[in-house]
């Protein structure tokens, strides 16, 4: 069968592993370009969020390239995202496309249910459960080494002498990891990954400005919408930290510790579930704080309830924590240089802020 | 003199006064609720808020505004769930939060959380906690419990009854009796009973469709089993309460040939985006006029008479030809 699913940052090529290995054919979703968005926008509602319009232009785009089947995923609530699926399957089916949706609830909400849609992918391929658990620990592993390779490139690029040169070795890491098919192969792209970007010719003196990246999942990871934020403040001289990864609840205790002490450190001021990664992003803003960042940017979709939730909070955390906060909604109207211009903006005010402190050495736009 | 209660008549005001109000009062306390929305009211809350959020929201500061230097507590629950399955749209769950951290010189808040996950003995608890904070016996606040669980059935059952809320809530709503004359349309006004029922920010809706000699029906005419026996027409329920209640009562009304459905939202409502594409995928299947009107701070009267005359008159004139 024809299989395709969402793409999100760098995580298809995890994705298309899995699929293909389980004698699928795996149909990549095309990154999402401005087609992606006006066919999305055309036929999403106009108060749905950008990762949903986005979503259903890619879904589009790969049903004309013949994918039969759409493989997405759920949620609890009450971040709506949980019902996207749903509502992307009435919509498509409402234009006349022929398919069939599979949406993956977290297995917790109902064991079955996970293991039969399991069974739906796997029995017309007459893929056997151990050989499907193989196939998907090396999917994760790839999935882990994209996430690692990816966090190495948002370090080195603020250092990089010659602009863009992380970005190519980055792209080039990326092919690597692609090819990679066993453990082993993995294993060694991985470390062949990491010596493309360290190889990279940096100026270890500078001391870039440190901005944590927080917010809704999708506009975070998905640098089509966010106007690929870590690239261009990366190349302006920022180092930027993101708080989520697709991985990440692998790598609990490696980014701040995991997510309760997320949720301990938001308590004071937000003290309640309140979906998507609302919480999240108050709770961050304080770990960020204490670690000593020069600012925050949260970036959240137009409409997104949770994040104006936590918008409407992190006024104050601001405050209290004297660290500076910049929130981009996000939409399919937002303008690259309107944004470009907010972020040299807040650089320059986070810039001042530590010559201010007495530090002279702080480096800020292009290196300057 | 006895202590007050700050009650602001916004958001879940229209649902569940009746039961705060009872409650309060038996236990001695004199509740104060903010005035009918207002230009005053909206201007506070766009000042408080940040832009980003919805009109219920902006209002609701607003009122909270309005109220804030003349009462003892505020009273701003967390609506977290009342039936343990769904939950209330994200804002209501931060909405203390919002609140304390927008607002400056606030009085004490009352903001217990209000999740009865465990059936309606959570509703008790949730008083005994609220009782305890104003420092009230126990004895006494299952009493003030007693009564208002009996002042809430009352309002339900008027409700069910095709009584607006507006209709029988002490806020000073403009509107005189509704519904009183059987007309020959009849059309579904479905929204949150925040923005149908705030003639302010409805810009009076129910009225001007009743004096175009329209019959207009409501989620609050139905009664919870009544809604509840749609609960599994979708395969996966939407996660917000008054969300689902609206799409039940899509379902239902779609099902008793109804004439046409108004959907009224607020601009940039993130649960609407989601249900009024599924309310207009479904009334398209049933082939009914269906009307989605976007209510925000800017909304002008002139515009929402014209639309709503437009879509009468299709309506009328559809009944008339078939």
């Amino acid at each position: 069968m024809r299989v395709t699913f969402p793409h999100m940052g760098t995580s298809h090529i995890a994705f298309k592993h899995l699929i293909n290995n389980l004698g699928h054919e795996a149909i990549v979703p095309p990154a999402p370009s401005k087609r992606t968005l006006s066919l999305g926008v055309r036929h999403a509602p106009e108060f749905a969020c950008i990762p949903f319009k986005i979503l259903l232009g890619s879904y589009i785009e790969a049903l004309e390239n013949g994918a039969e089947m759409i493989i997405s995923s759920g949620g609890v609530g009450p971040c709506r995202a949980g019902i996207y699926g749903l509502l992307h399957e009435e919509i498509l089916k409402d234009l006349g496309y022929d398919f069939e949706m599979l949406i993956f609830e977290p297995p917790l909400r109902g064991l079955l249910d996970f293991i039969k849609k399991i069974g739906r992918v796997i029995r017309p391929t007459r893929v056997s459960w151990p050989t499907f658990i193989k196939v998907f620990k090396t999917s994760w592993q790839k999935l882990i080494i994209l996430d690692e390779t990816e966090i190495l490139s948002h370090q080195i690029r603020p250092y990089e002498v010659i602009r863009g040169e992380t970005t190519r070795a980055f792209k080039e890491a990326l092919t690597l990891i692609d090819k990679a098919e066993t453990r082993q192969e993995l294993d060694s792209a991985g470390q062949a990954a990491e010596m493309l970007l360290r190889d990279v010719t940096q100026d270890r003196s500078r001391k870039p400005l440190r901005i944590g990246l927080i917010g809704e999942i999708y506009v975070v990871l998905e640098p089509f919408i966010n106007l690929d934020i870590e690239k261009t403040l990366g190349e302006m001289g920022v180092e930027t930290h993101r708080s989520i990864y697709l991985t990440d609840w692998t790598r609990d205790n490696t980014v701040f510790d995991g997510e309760k002490d997320i949720k301990n450190a938001a308590k004071p001021y937000l003290n309640q579930l309140i979906g998507g990664h609302g919480i999240n992003s108050v709770g961050e803003t304080v770990l960020y704080a204490s670690n000593g960042f020069d600012g925050v940017i949260q970036l959240a979709p137009f409409t997104c309830i949770p994040e104006i939730v936590a918008k409407s909070i992190l006024n104050r955390v601001s405050r209290d924590l004297n660290i500076p906060v910049l929130t981009l909604f996000l939409d399919e109207q937002t303008g690259t240089a309107g944004a470009q211009t907010r972020l040299e903006a807040f650089t320059d005010l986070l810039l001042q802020k530590r010559r201010n402190k007495g530090d002279l050495d702080a480096t800020g736009i292009f290196g300057n | 003199m006895k202590e007050t209660i700050g009650y602001p008549t916004a958001l879940s005001y229209y649902s569940y006064y009746p039961f705060w109000n009872a409650f309060f009062t038996t236990l001695g306390f004199s509740v104060v609720i903010s005035p009918a929305s207002s230009k005053q009211i909206i201007d506070w809350g766009v000042k408080e808020t940040v832009n980003d959020a919805c009109i219920p929201i902006k209002l609701f500061h607003g009122h909270v505004m309005s109220l804030k230097d003349r009462v003892d507590y505020l009273f701003v629950p967390r609506m977290v769930s009342v039936d343990g399955k769904t939950t209330f749209c994200p804002k209501f769950l931060g909405l203390p939060d919002m609140v304390r951290w927008s607002i400056p010189d606030l009085p004490r808040l009352i903001d217990e959380r209000i999740d009865l996950k465990k059936g309606a003995r959570g509703l008790l608890s949730t008083c005994y906690k609220i009782g305890n904070f104003l420092k009230q016996n126990p004895a006494r606040v299952f009493y003030a419990y007693l009564v208002a669980q009996w002042v809430h059935r009352q309002y339900q059952d008027n409700l069910n009854r095709g009584i607006f809320p507006n209709k029988i809530l002490p806020s000073k709503e403009t509107g005189r009796g509704l519904n009183s004359i059987e007309t020959e349309i009849r059309i579904a006004v479905l929204g949150y009973p925040y923005e149908i029922y705030d003639s302010y920010i409805s810009v009076n809706l129910l009225q001007k469709l009743n004096e175009m000699g329209v019959a207009v029906r409501t989620v609050e005419m139905l009664s919870n089993k009544v809604l509840g026996g749609y609960r599994h027409r979708l395969s996966k329920n939407l996660f917000w309460q008054y969300s689902n209640r609206v799409l039940w009562a899509t379902y239902h009304y779609l099902e008793k040939k109804i004439d046409g459905i108004i959907h009224v939202s607020a601009f940039g409502c993130g649960p609407d985006a989601m249900l009024d594409k599924l309310m207009q995928l479904e009334a398209k299947k049933h082939d009914i006029p269906f009307m989605t009107l976007t209510l925000d701070e800017h909304t002008g009267e002139a515009g929402v008479v014209t639309r709503l005359e437009a879509f009468v008159d299709m309506v009328r004139f559809r009944r008339e030809s078939s």
